[in-house]
C-alpha cells in the first residue's frame, strides 16, 4: 500500500482536518443530460459519509467517478490524496467499491471469487488463504463458500462483495446502495458490518436513498438532489433546517372538526382524515399556548400529537419542488 | 514488482479464472463443437458418394473427399468455438465483477488477456478433438512432414487468435448472450461459403469472388496444402494478412471498448 501524504485543507474551526476524499466542483453530463452540477465536497479520514438522494439524482453516478469506474466532464476529485484523473491507479490501489449490483462472479464458488481477489491483491499463497479464511468467518459464509456464488441469496451476495472489497484492506471504502432490496435483518446485519468499519479507522462513503440509514450510520449526510447538493451537515443540522414541526389535532366528530377548522384558520386541514395541523417547534412553551388558545376557543380534540421534523420532512423539503412537508401527511406514531 | 511482472501476474489469474469458467461449465464448448463434428459426418456419411463425384475431376471416393473437407472443417470449428469466447465476454461484461475489476489497481489488459488465451486453448483442445474425430472416420494425411504438419497447426493457432480477438470484440459490443452469439454467427456462416465443402473454382460464377475473397479460403487451401500436398501458391501469405489484420483490428477495437466509460 502506497503511503502517500495527503491534502490537509483547513476547515472553519482552523485545524487542519486531513481528506479521505475531496470534490471541486464534480461536473458529468450522459449527452444533453446534466447528472452532477457542480459537486463540493470534503470527507475527513475515518468519517463515514451518506450521499442521500431519491432513484436518478446522481449518487452511483459521483461514485463511479470518484472509484474512477467514469471520468468526470468538469471539476476536481482527490481521493486519498491522487487525483482520479491523472492518477487513477494510485486511487484505485487505495479503495474498495461494493457497487449497486452485485460485484461477484456468479460462476465461481465464494471461496474462489475471494482466493481471485487475493491474487489480484498479489498477496502470497499462504496470505491469501488465511485472508480469505478469516472474511467468510467474518461475514457468516463458511457453510457457502463451496457453492457457486449465483446460488447465494441477495442478502449473501452482498456480503460476500463487502468481502471481496475488504480483501485488499483497503483504507476507503465506497457503498452504492448498501442495503437496497434487502430484508429487515439483513439491513440490520449490514449496518453492524458498517459501523465495524468505521471502528478500524476507515472511511466510508456510502450512498443510500434510506433516510433512517443515513441517520443511523453516517457522521454526514449529503443530499444530492438534480445534480447539485441541496444540503449538507449532520443529521442534526439538517434537521434544523426546516421547519418540518407541527401540532396534529384529530377530532371523532365531523361537527367539531368543521368549528375547529373554522375557528383555526391558520391550520393545514385534512378533511378526510378529520384532522388539522398547526405549526409548533415542539417546545413546551408553544405548546402551552396552543393549548390555551384550544381551551379558550372551546375546542377538544380527540386525539393530539406532536411531530417533531426527521430526515423526511428534510428530504421532502429539499428534493421536490411541488413541496411536500405541509401536506397532512402520516405522522402520528 | 514491475509493470512487466504486474502485467504477467493478473492475467494469469484472469486465465485461471476463465479456464475454472470454462471447467466448470463445459456445455457452451461442447455444443458449439458439435456444429462442426455433425456437419463431418452429414457430409461424408450422407452426402459423401455425391459430393466426391465432384471433386479431383471425378472419380473421387469418399475417402478422397474426407481428406477433402477435413481442412475446411478444422477451420470450422475454430469459428464456431470462438462464439463462445464472444458470448463468454458479453455475459462478463453485463456482470458486476467486470466494473470491479476496472476499480482495481490491476494490469488492465489481463481482463481482455484471460479471455483471449482462454479461448485460444479452448479452440486448441477443440481442434484435437474434432482431429480424432476425423482420424477415426478415415482422415490420412499424404507424406506431409513433421514441418509440414508443424506448419499446419501453426496456421489453425494463427487463425484461431485472429478470431478469438474478432469474437472478443464483438462479446463487448453486445449488451448481452444473446446479441453477441447473433453477431458472431457468420464465423460460422462464412466458412459454409468458402472452399471447404466444394472447390471455389465450381461454384457459378459470380459467387465465386464471395467465396476467394474471405479468410477462410486462402486458410483451409493453406492446410489442405500442407497435409495433402495440394498447391498453396500464394494462399499462404495472404492467410498470415488477413490472420494479422483481423487480430489487430480485433484487438483495438476490443481495446477502445474497454477503455470508454461504461454504461
Amino acid at each position: 500500500m502506497p503511503s502517500s501524504v495527503m491534502p490537509t485543507p483547513r476547515q472553519d474551526d482552523g485545524h487542519p482536518s486531513p481528506a479521505a476524499i475531496s470534490t471541486v466542483g464534480l461536473r458529468k453530463s450522459f449527452g444533453d443530460k446534466t447528472v452532477l452540477d457542480g459537486i463540493d465536497l470534503h470527507i475527513p479520514v475515518g468519517s463515514v459519509f451518506a450521499l442521500l438522494g431519491p432513484n436518478g439524482a446522481g449518487k452511483t453516478t459521483a461514485v463511479n467517478i470518484l472509484s474512477t469506474l467514469i471520468t468526470a466532464n468538469g471539476g476536481q476529485a482527490q481521493v486519498a490524496g491522487h487525483d482520479v484523473t491523472t492518477s487513477p491507479d494510485g486511487v484505485r490501489a487505495a479503495i474498495g467499491v461494493t457497487g449497486q449490483f452485485s460485484a461477484v462472479d456468479g460462476l465461481i464458488t465464494g471461496e474462489e471469487n475471494m482466493l481471485l481477489m487475493a491474487d489480484l491483491h498479489h498477496l502470497s499463497k499462504q496470505e491469501g488463504r488465511q485472508v480469505t479464511a478469516e472474511l467468510l468467518e467474518r461475514f457468516d459464509l463458511v457453510e457457502a463458500a463451496k457453492k457457486p456464488a449465483s446460488t447465494y441469496s441477495g442478502g449473501m451476495k452482498r456480503r460476500l462483495d463487502i468481502a471481496m472489497t475488504l480483501v485488499g484492506n483497503p483504507r476507503i471504502i465506497f457503498l452504492d446502495e448498501p442495503t437496497t432490496g434487502l430484508d429487515p435483518r439483513s439491513r440490520h446485519n449490514m449496518w453492524g458490518i458498517i459501523r465495524e468499519l468505521v471502528t478500524g479507522g476507515v472511511t466510508v462513503f456510502l450512498t443510500t436513498q434510506y433516510l433512517e440509514e443515513a441517520d443511523e450510520l453516517a457522521d454526514r449526510i449529503a443530499v444530492l438532489n438534480d445534480g447539485r447538493i441541496a444540503a449538507e451537515g449532520t443529521a442534526e443540522e439538517l434537521k434544523r433546517l426546516i421547519p418540518g414541526g407541527h401540532v396534529r389535532l384529530r377530532f371523532d366528530d365531523p361537527a367539531a372538526y368543521r368549528t375547529a377548522a373554522d375557528a383555526l384558520r391558520e391550520a393545514t386541514r385534512d378533511d378526510e382524515a378529520l384532522s388539522l395541523q398547526l405549526p409548533s417547534d415542539g417546545s413546551q412553551r408553544e405548546l402551552r399556548s396552543i393549548l390555551d388558545w384550544l381551551d379558550s376557543a372551546g375546542i377538544e380534540a380527540d386525539e393530539l400529537t406532536v411531530h417533531t421534523p426527521d430526515l423526511d420532512d428534510v428530504f421532502f423539503a429539499l428534493t421536490d419542488s411541488t413541496d411536500v412537508p405541509n401536506q397532512p401527511k402520516e405522522t402520528a406514531r | 514488482m514491475s509493470s512487466l511482472s504486474l502485467a504477467v501476474r493478473d492475467s494469469s489469474t484472469m486465465l485461471r479464472r476463465n479456464l475454472l469458467h470454462a471447467r466448470r461449465y463445459p456445455s457452451l464448448t461442447l455444443n458449439l463443437l458439435l456444429t462442426p463434428i455433425m456437419l463431418l459426418l452429414l457430409f461424408v456419411y450422407i452426402f459423401g458418394d455425391v459430393m466426391s463425384a465432384g471433386i479431383g475431376g471425378g472419380g473421387a471416393d469418399r475417402s478422397d473427399y474426407i481428406a477433402y473437407i477435413v481442412p475446411g472443417i478444422l477451420m470450422m470449428t475454430i469459428g464456431s468455438t470462438v462464439i463462445g469466447a464472444a458470448v463468454s465476454v458479453a455475459t462478463d461484461m453485463s456482470e458486476g465483477i467486470i466494473a470491479r475489476f476496472r476499480t482495481m489497481a490491476i494490469y488492465r489488459g489481463s481482463v481482455f488477456i484471460g479471455h483471449v488465451v482462454g479461448s485460444v486453448l479452448q479452440v486448441l483442445a477443440s481442434l484435437v478433438l474434432v482431429g480424432a474425430v476425423a482420424v477415426a472416420i478415415g482422415f490420412r494425411s499424404t507424406d506431409a512432414t513433421v514441418l509440414e504438419w508443424l506448419a499446419a497447426f501453426g496456421v489453425l493457432a494463427l487463425f484461431s487468435l485472429a478470431l478469438t480477438w474478432i469474437a472478443v470484440g464483438m462479446g463487448m459490443a453486445s449488451p448481452n448472450a444473446e446479441a453477441a452469439s447473433n453477431m458472431a454467427m457468420p464465423l460460422i456462416l462464412l466458412p459454409l461459403i468458402s472452399s471447404a465443402f466444394i472447390p471455389a473454382d465450381t461454384m457459378p460464377g459470380w459467387f465465386q469472388p464471395i467465396a476467394e475473397y474471405q479468410p477462410f479460403t486462402p486458410a483451409i487451401e493453406t492446410v489442405r496444402g500442407l497435409l495433402l500436398g495440394t498447391e498453396i501458391g500464394n494462399n499462404w501469405w495472404i492467410t498470415i494478412a488477413w490472420c494479422l489484420g483481423i487480430t489487430v483490428l480485433g484487438y483495438r477495437w476490443s481495446k477502445a471498448q474497454f477503455n470508454r466509460d461504461p454504461k
